[in-house]
């Protein structure tokens, strides 16, 4: 199946398009076949109908040191029901069909070096996906990692924490294409109510280096509209939103049909509060 | 990346200053109890009818296991380091022990993440935890032993890295801390090969050691890599077999992989997912190995084998009642091996065991394989 994406620069775009409007680009996380590939196609397809601009899929991982409990409780359930990175990026392929988004993968680097690099980045690009995060693979061990990514057409996107230096910022900022992936706080992924401490003043940090060269995507523990719009306030180009969504398949699991009428509430809130930068 | 990066910036600063390396040198005499001896066991080599065969007696230091020559050193870092609240994972609690012994000598808290099965398989060492003044956090998550207590330990590193220090505790993880735990346990090798040059007069034929993260293997192996004449042998756990799940044997059965921020020889199916791992030694049952093992693999200078979880128990049972000496299940793998490689070397060679812990620990274990 060809991907209707063919473009480098097909996230960067939609950035520029949102901001143009001056509106926050919502990336909207879901784990790969959590918790079967049937419910994940459904809840992916609410989430974009709802509103999400870009969505990201995690492959799941026995060790995923990065997330919290309620993501990693989702990628239990996605192995449990046979998940693997083949058959998740089959999925994508029938989403990036249907619906003109861009699409990121979320994956520990264990399961792409299994695969081969190259073997999942040509499989990934067939399928439509435009961005990869590895949240432990270092930016410092990414080089071949980042060349094998560009050359199947795949943004290599990298991560910057609100205690990254201002030298190495600048080389993530200069490294990364796409987007910079913000962690809003110190910790792992899950749903806080407040926006941590750290959050605005590193938004405002980061955004200063990347001086607008490239997009900043803010994550973890945000799940609240009024989180959205006060990263977007202090400078974000986008929000991402994962384990309240997540939270909200597993809330779900004996009644997987009703999760996307959920998701697609939750969804528009946060859209709605993506679109209102200025307020 | 910061807070690895502050680390090994202090760590290559303390590690070249003579007035940290007169602390820790003090710390491990006066606390600890090195040197510990290297022991002809007599009777043990009198019955396999071969080489000499030598303990490092690594279980007569202060907490019963090599553990303590880390803890020390990590946590005299720690402290010069300004940090305060130190966090640790731990298999057969061991490690946890060590480094509340640590923290509660130098004046530090210790938080100690145990997979909650692991908790179960070493009450002992979980009451002596606490005793000491540790708090223990069960970990749930995964197959609730060893990789699970890293992953939660790191979790917690991430979530309030200003305060606290991870105390990891063997040749594992990112970097420094396969060279750092390295250097803190090479005091084991350079004291036995300094101590078999004076018994035996000359170099042993063969180091052996058990590989669990590989901390006392490496300890030891240090001192030896330069005398390609001495055979280091590091013994991996067989347990049930050597079907995928039923042992712990990354360098024997594994491939190569990402786990815990390091590039090494790891047990995973064909998707990448780590698999669960089996030993009775709780301190073996861990899915990787460290990288410098996987190196020393790659250029041929060390062999890696296995032994079951019954030639475990065989030589637990051997060595306590030939030399009076309980090993933890963990050395117990490596006495097997040693016994069986002793036979095919003629008796005027020897051979050095790294007994790298007493078995008190492993009792109750040990209790359900012989009847009453």
């Amino acid at each position: 199946m060809q991907s209707i994406f063919r473009s480098d620069d097909i996230i960067e775009q939609k950035f520029r398009e949102l901001g143009n409007r001056a509106e926050g680009v919502l990336v909207a996380y879901l784990m790969g076949h959590d918790p079967d590939p049937k419910a994940f196609f459904a809840n992916a397809v609410s989430l974009i109908e709802g509103g999400a601009d870009i969505l990201e899929v995690g492959i799941p991982f026995s060790d995923p040191v990065a997330d919290g409990p309620v993501i990693q409780a989702a990628g239990t359930r996605a192995l449990s029901a046979g998940a693997t990175p083949r058959k998740i990026l089959d999925t994508i392929g029938e989403l990036s069909s249907q619906f003109a988004i861009p699409f990121v993968i979320l994956s520990y680097y264990n399961p792409i070096l299994a695969m081969g690099i190259e073997q999942f980045m040509r499989n990934a690009s067939e399928k439509g996906v435009n961005g990869i995060v590895v949240p432990d693979l270092p930016m410092e061990e990414g080089d071949k990692f980042r060349d094998m990514a560009l050359k199947h057409n795949i943004d290599s996107i990298y991560l910057a924490a609100p205690n990254t230096s201002a030298k190495r910022l600048l080389s993530i900022v200069e490294k990364s294409t796409g987007f910079v992936y913000l962690v809003s706080l110190y910790g792992v992924t899950g749903p806080r109510d407040t926006l941590s401490p750290q959050a605005l003043d590193t938004v405002k940090k980061v955004k200063s280096i990347a001086k607008g060269r490239i997009p900043v995507s803010a994550g973890f523990g945000i799940s609240q509209p009024q989180h959205v719009s006060a990263l977007l306030r202090a400078g974000a180009d986008g929000a991402i939103i994962g384990s309240v969504l997540v939270r909200t398949v597993a809330e779900h699991l004996n009644d997987p049909g009703e999760a996307p009428y959920y998701l697609t509430k939750t969804i528009t809130a946060l859209k709605q509060a993506s679109k209102q930068r200025t307020g | 990346m910061e807070p690895l990066k502050a680390l090994a910036d202090a760590y290559r600063i303390f590690s070249r200053d003579p007035s940290f390396k007169k602390e820790l040198a003090n710390w491990l005499e006066q606390y600890a109890g090195r040197p510990t001896p290297l022991y002809f066991a007599g009777q043990l080599t009198s019955h396999a009818h071969g080489a000499k065969i030598y303990l490092k007696r690594e279980d007569l230091l202060h907490g019963g296991a090599h553990k303590i020559n880390n803890t020390l050193g990590q946590a005299l870092l720690a402290k010069k380091m300004g940090k305060r609240r130190i966090i640790a994972e731990t298999g057969a609690g061991q490690h946890g022990v060590a480094t509340a012994m640590a923290c509660a000598a130098l004046g530090l808290n210790a938080e100690i993440f145990m997979g909650s099965e692991d908790i179960e398989r070493q009450k002992l060492n979980v009451f002596r935890m606490k005793m000491l003044g540790a708090k223990v956090h069960p970990v749930d998550s995964g197959s609730k032993t060893l990789k699970d207590a890293i992953n939660e330990a790191l979790r917690d590193w991430v979530t309030n890295v200003e305060d606290t220090y991870y105390l990891l505790g063997s040749v594992v993880g990112p970097h420094p801390y396969p060279t750092m735990v390295r250097d803190f346990q090479s005091v084991i090798g350079k004291e036995a090969r300094r101590q078999i040059l004076r018994q035996e007069g000359k170099l042993p034929n063969a180091v052996v050691a058990c590989v669990g993260g590989g901390s006392n293997s490496i300890g030891i192996f240090h001192s030896f890599l330069n005398d390609p004449e001495v055979n280091l042998y590091g013994v991996e756990a067989g347990g049930h077999d050597m079907s995928p799940g039923k042992h712990a044997a990354p360098l024997v059965a594994g491939r190569e992989g990402v786990l815990h921020g390091m590039m090494t020889y790891v047990l995973q199916n064909a998707e990448g997912q780590i698999e669960t791992t089996q030993s009775i030694s709780a301190g073996l049952d861990y899915p990787a190995v460290g990288p410098e093992h996987s190196y020393l693999m790659s250029i041929q200078r060390t062999k890696y084998v296995t032994q079951t979880d019954s030639d475990a128990v065989d030589a637990f049972k051997q060595l306590s009642q030939l030399e009076g000496i309980m090993p933890a299940l963990e050395p117990a793998h490596a006495i097997s091996y040693a016994t069986k490689l002793a036979k095919t070397l003629e008796r005027e060679n020897s051979i050095i065991v790294n007994l790298s812990g007493r078995g008190d620990k492993d009792v109750d274990t040990i209790a359900k394989h012989f009847p009453q």
